[in-house]
């Protein structure tokens, strides 16, 4: 079957690796995935300026061309893309008069925005319409009880409305971590802020984030992350090099977006120019699949 | 010669003028008798040139067309945009890479972009602006060159945007990148230029130079034309 899927901008660029790791993933379990047509910027960060409708435009822009193309669900693996879209269409629902002004200054469309495409997160998908048992069934290497974290951070669980799972106890990337055939491990930051794009204004606080939150990872055990956002990943892992400077005793450990550790579980073929966009060399969770 | 009942009226910057019905912009100029020396180029709809903006009888709308290309209406309010002053960094092309980050470098304006598509709507080509915008952003720099292939740059695009990005000097950018780092080499271009330098067509040309005009044209018609 064939699904439409949004990869948005920093897949094709910094998290190249979790945009190929994706698709490799989904066209394995049998989901073919195309790519929206003419796809812009998601909106990057809600807007929560409820009268400036301007920056409405770029991700119901997205959902109408998803319309245009057939409808249904539209897979969005970025979590602040799937978070963005998410929203708009719901402040959309909420308001026909502003989604009406909208609509007229998208005058030039073919069609005008409905609303019903659903956007859809990979971690939900697996789970609700593939089943954590066929990717369980998938695994050809799994990972030897490997103890892994994962991270949620703000954008997969909040607003609570949108939240791919329990925005309280979230469990959905455990239990893919289980189905992997590495060991979860739960650890108290896991669904807490990194620090998002404080990492261009302030940085000493992203910094502190990142320690705080491998810490967190670290004394519960965990020997890597896994998320699903290239801006967590940034702060995460690229941020270690010049976290380390501040927090000497800080707990290295790599971070991987969670397509990386079902292309390695299911035996897809790692590929070498994955590891040059990762900071910390994820080789240890490729050594414990024997990848 | 236009007769009275073919003549039709617009408006060239609020002054009223009776210019003949089918006529261009740039036609129905002349005939009012303006001599134009800025805001004209090709005449053909290739220079970008005559960039202008009009609004068409009973339309609340400002419409954007090339003078040369673009048919007078009943009615039409029009002024010609014969240039921009929009910003054109210098930059070295050798110092840069095919991807999003030449562009933030060079054109950082380009992430302000909302995808409202004003540019696209203003666009007398036609062109997807706001979709080359995006690949910018993006950093598909070889379907940006793509997409805006047939700009003119007239510029009309940098004056609407709200968001105050110099679309068509980007996509230059662009289209420079592609051609330097990603377009394929064509290997018979390149063993054509070595013969040329070789001297080999020498003695060739020296014999056409040689023809008169007669004899040029016969050669011309009677060549010989490789189809694939």
């Amino acid at each position: 079957m064939s699904l439409l899927y949004f990869p948005g901008c920093t897949l094709k660029n910094k998290a190249r690796n979790f945009d190929a790791s994706t698709l490799e993933v989904f066209s394995a379990l049998g989901v073919e995935l195309a790519e929206l047509e003419r796809w812009n910027c998601c909106g990057t960060v809600f807007s929560m300026a409820d009268d400036d409708l301007m920056l409405q435009l770029a991700p119901l822009r997205n959902l109408l061309r998803a319309e245009q193309q057939g409808g249904g669900e539209l897979l969005v693996p970025c979590s602040m893309c799937y978070n963005t879209l998410r929203r708009a269409q719901r402040f959309a629902a909420a308001d026909p008069e502003r989604l009406g002004r909208i609509r007229d200054f998208m005058y030039d469309e073919p069609s005008a925005y409905r609303g019903d495409v659903e956007v859809r997160h990979p971690l939900a998908y697996l789970r609700d319409r593939v089943g954590l048992e066929r990717v369980k069934q998938a695994v050809e290497r799994p990972l030897g009880g490997l103890r892994l974290g994962a991270y949620y951070g703000c954008l997969l669980l909040r607003p609570s409305e949108l939240a791919v799972d329990d925005p309280a106890r979230p469990r959905v990337m455990e239990d893919l971590i289980a189905a992997l055939g590495a060991e979860p491990v739960e650890f108290g930051q896991r669904a807490e802020c990194c620090g998002a794009y404080q990492t261009l204004s302030w940085r000493a606080v992203t910094l502190r984030r990142t320690y705080e939150i491998l810490g967190s990872a670290c004394a519960a055990g965990a020997r890597a992350l896994l998320t699903s956002c290239p801006l967590c990943a940034y702060n995460l892992d690229q941020m270690q090099r010049e976290a380390v400077k501040s927090y000497p005793d800080l707990c290295a450990m790599p971070v991987l977006y969670f397509t990386e550790l079902m292309v390695i579980a299911m035996g897809l073929g790692w590929k070498p120019e994955w590891s040059a966009l990762h900071e910390v060399d994820p080789q240890p969770v490729l050594d414990a699949a024997g990848a | 010669m236009a007769t009275e009942d073919k003549l039709v009226t617009i408006h060239v910057m609020g002054e009223a003028f009776r210019v003949p019905e089918g006529s261009t912009i740039m036609t129905a100029l002349e005939y009012a008798g303006f001599q134009l020396t800025t805001g004209v180029g090709c005449r053909e709809g290739f220079c970008g040139a005559c960039g202008t903006l009009y609004r068409e009888a009973g339309d609340y709308k400002i419409k954007g067309g090339l003078a040369c290309q673009t048919v007078v209406t009943d009615g039409m309010h029009l002024a010609q945009i014969p240039f921009v002053p929009a910003a054109k960094p210098v930059y070295d092309i050798e110092a840069l890479s095919p991807d999003e980050e030449a562009i933030k470098r060079i054109y950082p304006e380009v992430f302000r972009c909302v995808a409202c598509s004003t540019c696209t709507k203003i666009c007398p080509q036609d062109i997807q602006v706001m979709d080359y915008v995006q690949c910018l952003m993006r950093g598909d720099i070889a379907q940006a060159a793509n997409i805006s292939f047939d700009c003119l740059r007239c510029g009309l695009c940098g004056l609407r945007c709200p968001a105050e990005i110099v679309q068509y000097n980007a996509a230059t950018l662009a289209r420079r990148l592609y051609g330097r780092y990603l377009a394929r080499p064509s290997e018979r271009l390149e063993r054509r230029v070595e013969a040329i330098a070789r001297g080999d067509y020498d003695a060739q040309l020296d014999e056409l130079q040689g023809l008169d005009a007669d004899a040029l044209k016969k050669r011309y018609y009677d060549r010989e034309i490789k189809t694939k």
